[in-house]
């Protein structure tokens, strides 16, 4: 597969997948707002790491301007608007390794928030209609990827482009919500608010599965579900796990090093030995740093390793053969 | 072809009582026009959810536009369409060979059928190409035939794209539309398919692999990338063919053999459908301010380690002046006569010609030899005083740009517009595959203007699409 490409089908699903996340998180907090618990809506623009961009254009926190700038911002390249057009641009660019479902589907989503955004003011004053069309067809353009993509190297880098933005979103939103609700360590456990925990799992889109597995909302188990649990796909260590999967088999048919996989490997081997007291005893902030660390550090061995395009060098002509890029083995 | 009748001939029939193809006109008959429109509006909706799109340059934000298309077929019967099609294949035999000689012996041009400075001098002749020899001996793999209609109901050649015609994406597309949304009409009609393109075309690039190709060919095809106006297109064919849509930065020349940036590592491109032109090839053989083009790929293409269709240069057998030759080139070199008519074209390098161009601008189409896409026409009978003393300093100017045409009245076809039905003016693209054999598509792309009276019927001129339906069996 061409690297470009490979580059593409990535950032194609991560998008997908960011779009979704933003609209989770703002349809959370909306409903949230209206229960009359006080809710703060910078904790969401913290979440997205883009407060620097934030505090340039938006004098405050309110709810409206929180709202434009995640949803119809078109300067700021993580909201909803722009991710939808950049996933369709990076669809359309790699149609050919698509399904025709997919491509319908990911335009399909773009169509759906441009008519949004043309009618900005009225769905900031009212999103929840919105925001459920936003996640629906983000939901068909995984539907759609699942049911008609053969399970082969491109399927293997749209898939993990969806893991490794999902471990990166519920680690945030895991820290942020975490600092705003306990600012101290040893509060866990305290009088706490159970919708605010309750809050955090809907935000991660967890709740049901979470009562589903430990009952009563607890503290630690509400850490302990999001980072560690095996099987509920939003956890740390089921995106790590599978991105491993994805990874490996990536690795196997393709030449390139071992960087990426490596760095995965490690990742999900610490995820496998650590427990959620421990994390929590040590500092989740602390944990979470490190995670986000290294999965920068992924993304960028995996950027060399696969997507990298070296720029056009001079030509040399005459069978002077000094181009520095790897020559056919 | 002239002073025979100023009504445009109606693909349908003169009128409803005498229809040309009787029972697709009656099965759309009984679809009342209310069905038939919301039916209209479904197939554009479709298109829009589908991104079946276009770009149209000169717009300031580079927009797509949703692919212009109108739900009712034009139709032709079989038995017409058998000439066009043998008339087709003759033309590019034709030009096929002329291309060969005019880059090799210049036989034609020695022989005085064709000045010689009018070729050699032509813009789109490559002296780079002189000598090359393409694999299989073909220079014009992929060829969409601009054919009209006049009064009289003869089909005419209006001009040839040899480099890289557009549109085939969008007789796949229409007829994949149309069976959607009007399926009542395609049951019980025997209509020519069109679907087996993609895979003709592939066979066509196969076929026509380089000699130093060792193994199966793998071809690809080279966009510009997704700001060109047929990107679509372009990724329509990668895909349908289940080849890489490449770019030139995908691709690099090593070892005389090309290779593409792989998550496996490079690997070898044997032939290049490339649908960026001659111009932005190659930097070290063309354009060297061209970004998008590949370093070495000419010496590549010259030394048999790659395949390119169309081959370069072969942009001189479409110039518009060279087109007046047309039937000459087909008489010289099959002793044949043309099957399909040009239409009478008066060449304005040829200094009385050019006269009588000047003095009769206000009857006459006046086109540069090179655009494509409808810019830079004049239309003498629609033009203002002061466009046409434009037009008269602009071939004074450059008289070898220009070629004239009276202006012909292409047939109609019923057409959707708002409260109903009318007559909107078409011509017609068919698309010819030319690699160890010939392969026509059956119809091929009807291009439709959508504006009253209108004869502009280009996409990025506003104009729209139908679908074209080749009627088998006997005459409806």
């Amino acid at each position: 597969m061409l690297c470009r490409v490979a580059d593409s089908l990535h950032w194609m699903s991560r998008y997908v997948e960011r779009a979704e996340n933003i609209a989770r998180f703002i349809d959370v907090n909306q409903v949230l707002s209206l229960g009359g618990v006080g809710v703060q809506w910078d904790p969401l623009i913290f979440a997205s790491g883009d407060e620097k961009a934030y505090n340039k254009k938006y004098p405050d926190f309110s709810r409206e301007n929180v709202l434009r700038f995640l949803l119809f911002d078109r300067e700021y390249a993580n909201s909803v608007v722009s991710c939808a057009s950049r996933a369709r641009e990076n669809a359309r660019a790699i149609q050919g390794e698509l399904s025709m479902g997919v491509w319908h589907a990911v335009n399909r989503l773009y169509l759906r928030v441009r008519d949004g955004a043309r009618n900005a003011e009225e769905v900031i004053a009212n999103p929840n209609f919105f925001l459920e069309r936003v996640k629906r067809s983000c939901h068909q353009v995984m539907g759609v990827s699942n049911a008609t993509l053969s399970r082969d190297e491109a399927w293997q880098f749209c898939h993990l482009g969806t893991l490794v933005e999902r471990a990166d979103k519920t680690s945030r939103i895991l820290d942020v919500k975490y600092f705003t609700l306990l600012p101290n360590v040893t509060d866990v456990g305290g009088a706490l608010d159970v919708v605010q925990w309750s809050a955090l799992l809907e935000t991660t889109g967890a709740t049901h599965m979470y009562r589903k597995r430990h009952g009563r909302i607890d503290p630690r188990k509400v850490v302990a579900f999001l980072v560690l649990d095996e099987q509920f796909p939003r956890s740390i260590r089921y995106c790590v796990e599978q991105a491993e999967d994805c990874m490996r088999d990536i690795a196997s048919s393709t030449a390139p090093g071992d960087g990426p996989l490596a760095q995965i490997g490690e990742m999900s081997v610490r995820l496998n030995s650590i427990g959620a007291d421990e994390i929590v005893d040590t500092g989740l902030h602390e944990f979470i740093d490190d995670f986000q660390r290294r999965l920068d550090s992924f993304n960028e061995s995996l950027f060399e390793a696969y997507f990298h395009v070296p720029p056009v060098l001079p030509y040399v002509p005459d069978g002077a053969q000094s181009q520095t890029q790897s020559g056919p083995t | 072809m002239n002073n025979k009748s100023t009504v445009a001939y109606d693909e349908y029939g003169p009128s409803p009582d005498q229809p040309r193809h009787a029972s697709l006109t009656h099965s759309l008959g009984q679809i009342p026009i209310e069905v038939l429109a919301s039916r209209q509006e479904v197939a554009e909706a479709e298109l829009n959810e589908r991104g079946v799109t276009f770009a149209v340059y000169g717009h300031n934000d580079g927009a797509e536009k949703i692919w212009p298309f109108d739900i009712v077929p034009r139709p032709i019967s079989g038995e017409e369409w058998r000439p066009v099609e043998e008339g087709l294949k003759q033309r590019i035999r034709a030009l096929n060979l002329f291309l060969d000689d005019v880059y090799h012996d210049k036989h034609i041009l020695k022989d005085g059928v064709i000045p010689e400075e009018f070729v050699l001098g032509a813009e789109t002749y490559r002296p780079q190409c002189e000598g090359l020899k393409p694999p299989g001996g073909v220079w014009t793999h992929i060829t969409g035939t601009d054919l009209i209609r006049d009064t009289d109901g003869q089909f005419y050649v209006l001009e040839d794209n040899l480099r890289c015609p557009s549109g085939v994406s969008y007789v796949l597309e229409n007829r994949e539309l149309m069976k959607r949304v009007l399926p009542e009409v395609f049951q019980g009609t025997s209509i020519a398919p069109v679907e087996s393109y993609p895979d003709a075309l592939l066979d066509t690039l196969l076929q026509t692999a380089p000699p130093k190709c060792d193994g199966l060919p793998r071809a690809v095809v080279l966009t510009p990338g997704q700001f060109n106006s047929a990107f679509f297109e372009h990724s329509y064919l990668a895909q349908r063919m289940g080849v890489d849509l490449v770019q030139a930065s995908d691709l690099y020349v090593e070892g005389g053999l090309v290779w593409m940036r792989t998550t496996h590592g490079p690997q070898r491109v044997d032939v290049i459908y490339r649908r960026i032109d001659d111009d932005f090839l190659d930097p070290v053989s063309f354009r060297a301010d061209s970004m998008l083009g590949v370093p070495g790929l000419m010496r590549a293409y010259r030394e048999g380690g790659v395949t390119l269709a169309n081959a370069p240069g072969a942009g001189i057998a479409d110039d518009k002046g060279v087109y007046a030759y047309v039937p000459k080139i087909i008489e010289y070199y099959l002793s044949e006569e043309a099957i399909l008519p040009n239409v009478p074209t008066y060449v304005c390098s040829e200094p009385d010609q050019c006269q009588y161009v000047l003095d009769h601008l206000s009857e006459l189409v006046i086109k540069p030899a090179n655009n494509s896409g409808g810019y830079g026409i004049y239309f003498g009978p629609t033009s203002s005083r002061a466009e046409l003393e434009e037009c008269a300093a602009a071939v004074k100017a450059n008289p070898r740009n220009y070629i004239a045409q009276p202006l012909v009245t292409l047939s109609t076809t019923p057409t959707i517009v708002p409260g109903g039905l009318a007559p909107r003016h078409v011509d017609l693209r068919p698309f010819v595959l030319y690699g160890k054999d010939f392969y026509v598509m059956s119809g091929g792309l009807t291009r439709v203007a959508l504006k009253e009276g209108s004869m502009v019927v280009n996409s990025s001129q506003g104009g729209g699409s139908k679908d074209t339906w080749v009627l088998n069996g006997a005459s409806q």
